[in-house]
């Protein structure tokens, strides 16, 4: 059987994997919101772990909404990045400066 | 042991995807490695015995998010080489921060008692009569109904959005205008001569 903390170290891993993912590309759009899903994937690693570990199947809830949230936010995200490409012929995140006071 | 063997084959193989979605060069192929990092993730989900959210994460994610994730990503005419630059910049960054929070997270779940319960187990072994997908519907209809409500609307309203974010109307294009068709009336579409009858020749 697999332990908890073999677990949650994967979930680290992870995690952190993807935060200096967001740190590398902090240009390119698409790949910040690719660091997004795997930030979340590695969140829901540590609910199942839990939800395993206590024998309680509301961990495993919480990641079926965590899971329908990212694929909302995702498909808003692709479409505002659509419009944004349609308006800028850019995806650079430096770029999108419009609202800097 | 075989758990544990399949367990270290597939995070070896998830960690290195996910550093191949962060350091690779082309979106393209950051999306194809993002894909093999949720299938190896769901067969991790398998081996903890958490069934269905293992094949909804396949069907959900691998299915609908990433090849949206691929059509935008060959959709879109990006100049890839001005994305890259200063990428090296703040590497040293990303690595350094990277690093500190995986020594961090290790210390604390590997140290004696770090996390103050028994982390050496994974949980119980289930009964051969459980049914994973059984339990989570249980809950999901009866205490988590109202959420799941709402988690329902919150997709119709994400459709809206997208569509209604992305649908552009073209200058020049002639399309219908439907509140104007439905609105018609009789009287604009039908005049009624009155004529004489003619002669039979």
């Amino acid at each position: 059987m697999i332990s908890l903390a073999q677990l949650l170290t994967l979930s680290g891993v992870l995690f952190s994997l993807s935060v200096a993912g967001i740190f590398l590309n902090r240009k390119n759009v698409i790949l910040l919101l690719m660091c997004v899903e795997l930030l979340l994937l590695a969140a829901n690693f540590n609910f199942i772990a839990f939800s395993r570990y206590l024998g309680d199947v509301n961990g495993q809830v919480f990641v079926f909404f965590i899971l329908t949230v990212a694929a909302a936010e995702s498909a808003i995200g692709l479409a505002i990045l659509v419009v944004l490409f349609r308006e800028r012929r850019s995806i650079n995140v430096e770029d999108l400066n419009t609202l800097k006071g | 042991m075989l758990i544990q063997a399949l367990f270290y084959l597939f995070a070896t193989v998830l960690v290195l995807a996910a550093l191949g979605v962060i350091t690779s060069r082309n979106p393209v192929y950051s999306a194809l490695a993002l894909v093999l990092c949720f299938v190896t993730s769901a067969a991790i989900w398998l081996l903890i015995e958490a069934e269905f959210l293992a094949v909804v994460l396949v069907l959900v994610y691998v299915g609908a998010v990433m090849v949206l994730f691929l059509f935008v990503v060959m959709m879109l005419d990006i100049n890839l080489a001005e994305l890259r630059q200063g990428f090296t910049r703040f590497a040293w960054l990303g690595w350094l921060t990277a690093l500190a929070v995986i020594a961090e997270i290790i210390g604390v779940v590997w140290a004696r008692g770090g996390l103050g319960i028994d982390a050496s187990h994974g949980g119980q072994r289930l009964p051969a009569n459980y049914h994973n997908t059984l339990e989570l519907g249980r809950a999901l209809y009866t205490r988590y109904a109202y959420p799941l409500e709402l988690a329902a609307m919150l997709l119709l309203v994400a459709i809206v959005a997208a569509i209604a974010l992305t649908m552009r109307r073209r200058a020049g294009l002639k399309y219908q205008n439907v509140s104007a068709q439905v609105a018609v009336r009789r009287e604009e579409r039908v005049r009624i001569v009155k004529m004489d009858a003619e002669k039979r020749p």
